[in-house]
């Protein structure tokens, strides 16, 4: 288990979080390479399959994070996305998932030290928890 | 409420419906009903729609099936507004996911009559095909009769479907007008009770006396929810136990061979079109040996338990319990059972109940700016 590097798929919205992650890039700040950015328009528009297929796929966790409440570019699509987090916390750890799998926060385009600890706590994290179980076993 | 009792003679409560029916048929307000009946010279019983009160004789709501949910005609009846109201016979399972459709917009409530009777329970489809053979019309009477005075409702070793033994709604409480079986003397009566300001005008126009609601059907009720009850925690606690690793679900969709019966059959599956028969899941031949070379190997068809935990996501919210899903699986599968389960947790998690209110707004149609903080943040800071 001391050598297990998981993967963290992060949906980042443009307009916030993955600007952050620009400027902790920017700023130098280092932060685990084991985080895959896939940067939406919206947290609004990550549709729960996403989700579900990341983690069925092996990913160790996801995150999903984007702009905080009042500042999302569309209006409301971060508090969408905060119902939808909601009912998959509620499906997946039915099936195994530890909850700490997926992960919802709001990090504004500014706060690239934030973007950089949040990925650093969440790899610490997931590396006490171990793989994620879809990794070995043959999804059915 | 208004409630009132009609009588029966000889305990033939199809013979009484079926004149209820028709005294319905008959108001001028109503152009038709829609009510499940023996199709001629078969013992399948469908959904009708019913214009002319002599086609009534075949009537039958109280056979044990439902060989659809008939939700899903009443939302194709109310797509758009079309001119008469028509009442329609349901079951509470029925109803509730009518309920259900018309806030996804997906029906109209306002030219439709709810009418719901009390519920006994059905055999699976393939179960009651089996069971009623040829003799179909007695089967019926010797069910309700034996279902009303409790005795154990297995014939020829099948039993009841398991959602309908888990299910804690046998009342149409959501009904315009309520035909009432339980805790009434149905050797003699039926109950007919007004729910809604709707079912009061009917009940109006149809002259009927009114009494009091017999002072044993609460108890009576109250206590066939509680076996109910007792069986679905049980079924619950069983399920989420064959189900809690991904090493189990695998093996309890094991035999799924994606033919994606279970989301056909939902009465609460809205999509129109469902992503799991689009190109989206049409992937590349190529595609599939990356899949396999990266561990060996991949169970064709892929994408199983992908589409589950989707449906999940997407119908769980709304999910009525009515065991459709079951019914259509060829490899019987326990879908119901799990879909249940499912969506216990994700109703109960927004405080919602699927078919309660058509005034209760979709869990996932609404937000609130200050709710859930608990799902936001990495757990061990408390601003992140
Ligand atoms: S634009 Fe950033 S969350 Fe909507």
């Amino acid at each position: 288990m001391a050598n297990f590097e998981p993967t963290i798929i992060a949906f980042v919205c443009n307009w916030c979080t993955y600007t952050a992650a620009d400027l902790a890039g920017t700023a130098r700040l280092g932060y685990p390479a084991n985080v895959r950015l896939i940067r939406v328009m919206c947290t609004g528009m990550v549709d729960p399959k996403y989700v579900i297929k990341a983690l069925l796929e092996g990913a160790d966790a996801v995150l999903v994070s984007g702009c905080h409440p009042g500042d999302c570019h569309y209006i409301n699509g971060n508090f969408k996305a905060r119902r939808r987090i909601k009912l998959l916390k509620e499906i997946l750890p039915q099936f195994g998932f530890g909850e700490e799998r997926l992960r919802l926060t709001w990090i504004g385009a500014s706060d690239g030290i934030q973007f950089a600890e949040t990925i650093h706590s969440m790899v610490a994290q997931i590396k006490t928890l171990g793989p994620n179980e879809a990794k070995a076993t043959m999804v059915i | 409420m208004k409630t009132a009792k009609i009588n029966v003679n000889d305990g033939d409560l199809l013979t009484t419906l079926r004149d209820f029916f028709r005294s319905i048929l008959q108001l001028e307000d109503i152009s038709a009903i829609l009510v499940p009946q023996h199709l001629p010279a078969t013992n399948v019983v469908m959904p009708t729609l019913v214009t002319d009160p002599e086609q009534l004789n075949g009537t039958d709501p109280l056979a044990p099936v439902f060989p659809l949910n008939a939700a899903k005609i009443v939302s194709r009846l109310t797509r758009k507004p079309m001119g008469a109201k028509v009442a329609v016979v349901l079951r509470p399972c029925e109803i509730r996911a009518f309920v259900e459709l018309v806030k996804l917009k997906q029906g109209r409530i306002e030219e439709v009559l709810l009418v719901g009777i009390d519920c006994l329970g059905a055999f699976k489809n393939g179960d009651y095909i089996q069971i009623a053979g040829k003799k179909e019309a007695e089967f019926t009477s010797s069910f309700y009769k034996d279902a009303l005075s409790g005795k154990k409702l297995t014939f020829e070793g099948f039993d009841l479907a398991p959602a309908c033994k888990a299910c804690e709604n046998p009342i149409p409480d959501g009904a315009d007008i309520l035909i009432g079986l339980f805790g009434v003397d149905t050797n003699n009566q039926l109950l007919i009770q007004a729910r809604t300001p709707k079912g009061e005008t009917l009940y109006e126009t149809l002259d009927l006396s009114d009494t009091e609601e017999p002072p044993e059907r609460p108890a009576v009720v109250e206590s066939l929810v509680a076996e109910r009850t007792a069986y679905r925690d049980k079924m619950f606690a069983e399920t989420a136990e064959a189900t809690n690793s991904l090493e189990k679900l695998n093996i309890y969709f094991a035999e799924c061979v994606n033919c994606y019966n279970c989301r056909v059959a939902c009465p609460v599956c809205y999509c129109k079109e469902c992503v799991f028969v689009t190109d989206v899941f049409n992937h590349d031949p190529v595609q599939y040996l990356r899949w396999a070379n990266r561990k060996g190997v991949i169970k064709m068809p892929t994408d199983t338990v992908f589409y589950h935990l989707t449906r999940m996501a997407h119908m769980s919210t709304s999910c009525v319990g009515c065991g459709q899903c079951t019914n259509a699986c060829p490899n019987d599968i326990p879908v119901m059972e799990l879909f249940r389960t499912v969506s216990y947790h994700t109703q109960n998690a927004f405080e919602y109940e699927a078919g309660r209110s058509i005034e209760d707004d979709l869990p996932l149609s609404v937000f609130r700016e200050d709710e859930l903080a608990e799902v936001v943040g990495i757990g061990n800071h408390c601003n992140l």
